[in-house]
């Protein structure tokens, strides 16, 4: 008898029945209507929209919808080719030339999306003889792009330096010539906590490695002209390559790489998921350019801090265990029971605030997560609702004592 | 110093033991995802743990191939022979 191809996903289908329905299933609801970068309509309800990744509130600026909509008018919907084969409009070149000016680098790449940036950057520059050393709590896309490459691939414990220079120096131990690639992040996505960057790049440098810093979620929020953690922690001149992506703090989509190396422009000629995809459409490429533009001198940035700063201390008052601590745009609660935690994620929605449900496996050490992720664009007004619904759900689960018993905060 | 198989198999399996709530008893034939009931994150974690032990680099690309205590065993005394 032949296999079912899908009967391997028995498991997860069975974890998956056993969800709630309808409207309290996570993976099945949709906003009926966008109203702002904070509020959707859902479930026929206003809802404070506290997961997103738009931390700039970028998607309805309105420079950046009035040249999205010029370039749409002008120069179509789409592209309909890859980058090398009709799809390199001047308008991507003019992206990348801005992406150079914001990072002050020689050389910046635009892919279709941030994944495929990691993808392929990393796939390409760590070939078989070379090793890619990366972080335990790396985003798919990164452990996405060691798989589709040739390269040896090691692991260190996360944000660890001692643990980072133990395998550099095995490494170069066994092989004093090779090229190595250490892959780090600026923030890691579901905590919100820093890479101790200053230290790990030392250390890659110590053993005459490259550094890619992922700064997905540090790009307009962090440094002083919203470069990010390395521009924050003042290791720019330590890092080799860094990549971005548009599809958070820049309100689009797209991802890229800046680099200083003479050579970097090869990548145009080698590197797959950069060849054999198409180019971003127009309008996408003219609000990301407008974005960035806004980004490096905008004052957005304390704003989004002080909202999550507010929001983590609140939560933590009411009683919470927290996972985060306010130094990063993410509030995330630490739910031991998953259930519990699907529950609460219910609940909320109900209330009328959209948090992201984190489970294992995206969430390092295993936790159940409500991790909010803030917005500049989110008013104390609202962070207030998400607090008192926040209470009043925990209160309901069982998760924090009555208000009278605990300490005034 | 060269460690003979059981003695590398002895030291897999106390570093096996915090991984091993349910007391599973260990032998060559276990099998992590099934046995120990370990899932890949946990197995990724029990590697570091035996890169320290050995002092040796155990790249992530072998996990596919490493199923077993015994395989992990084997692919330990190779790294270490070379
Ligand atoms: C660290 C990190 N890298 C890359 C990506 C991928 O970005 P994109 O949405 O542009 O594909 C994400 C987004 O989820 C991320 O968190």
């Amino acid at each position: 008898m032949t296999l079912d191809l899908f009967d391997k996903f028995d498991p997860i289908l069975k974890d998956y029945n056993s969800l709630p329905d309808g409207a309290a299933n996570p993976f099945t609801v949709s906003m009926e209507k966008v109203l702002s970068p904070t509020t959707a309509i859902i479930n026929g309800r206003e809802t404070i929209l506290a997961g997103t990744n738009n931390y700039m509130g970028m998607t309805f600026n309105a420079e950046c919808i009035a040249a999205a909509q010029e370039a749409l008018s002008t120069q179509g919907t789409g592209t309909t080719g890859s980058r090398v084969l009709n799809g390199t409009y001047n308008s991507h070149k003019q992206l990348e030339t801005t992406l150079k000016e914001f990072y002050g680098t020689d050389h910046a790449i635009v892919f279709s999306t941030g994944y495929q940036a990691n993808l392929g950057v990393i796939s390409t520059l760590a070939g078989p003889k070379d090793y890619v050393v990366i972080d335990a709590d790396s985003h798919a896309s990164i452990y996405d792009g060691c798989a589709m490459g040739n390269a040896t691939v090691v692991r260190f414990k996360h944000n660890n330096p001692e643990n980072l220079d133990k395998r550099l120096t095995r490494i170069r131990r066994d092989d004093p010539e090779a090229g190595i690639l250490v892959v780090l992040e600026g923030v890691y996505s579901m905590l919100g906590d820093q890479a101790p960057l200053k230290e790990l790049t030392r250390i890659s440098k110590d053993h005459k490695a490259y550094v890619l810093v992922d700064e997905a979620h540090s790009i307009g929020v962090f440094g002083e002209t919203g470069r990010g953690v390395a521009q924050e922690q003042g290791v720019e001149d330590q890092v080799d390559f860094i990549i971005g992506t548009f599809s958070k703090s820049v309100g689009t989509i797209g991802g890229y790489c800046v680099s200083n190396h003479p050579k970097f422009e090869a990548l145009r000629l080698v590197c797959r998921p950069y060849i054999f995809t198409a180019s971003l459409p127009p309008s996408v490429v003219a609000s990301a350019t407008k974005a960035l533009e806004l980004i490096a001198s905008t004052n957005l940035r304390s704003k989004l801090l002080d909202n999550s700063r507010k929001l983590n201390k609140g939560l933590k008052s009411i009683g919470f265990t927290m996972g985060t601590t306010g130094e990063s745009p993410i509030a995330a609660i630490i739910v031991d029971d998953q259930n519990t935690a699907i529950a609460f994620w219910g609940e909320m929605l109900k209330e009328g605030v959209y948090v992201n449900l984190a489970l294992p496996p995206a969430t390092p050490n295993r936790l159940n997560l409500m991790r909010c992720s803030l917005s500049a664009a989110h008013t104390f007004e609202q962070i207030d609702f998400m607090l008192e619904k926040f209470e009043l759900v925990g209160k309901k689960l069982g998760l924090i004592q009555e208000v009278s018993a605990r300490a005034t905060a | 110093m060269t460690q003979s198989v059981d003695e590398i198999f002895e030291q897999i399996c106390a570093l096996i033991k915090p991984f091993n709530n349910k007391n599973v008893p260990l032998n060559k034939d276990t099998v992590f995802s099934v046995d120990l009931e370990l899932d890949s994150l946990t197995v990724m974690d029990l590697l570091s743990e035996i890169e320290d032990e050995f002092d040796i680099t155990v790249p992530l690309n072998m996990l596919p191939d490493l199923e077993t205590i015994g395989q992990f065993t084997q692919a330990v005394q190779k790294l270490l022979s070379e």
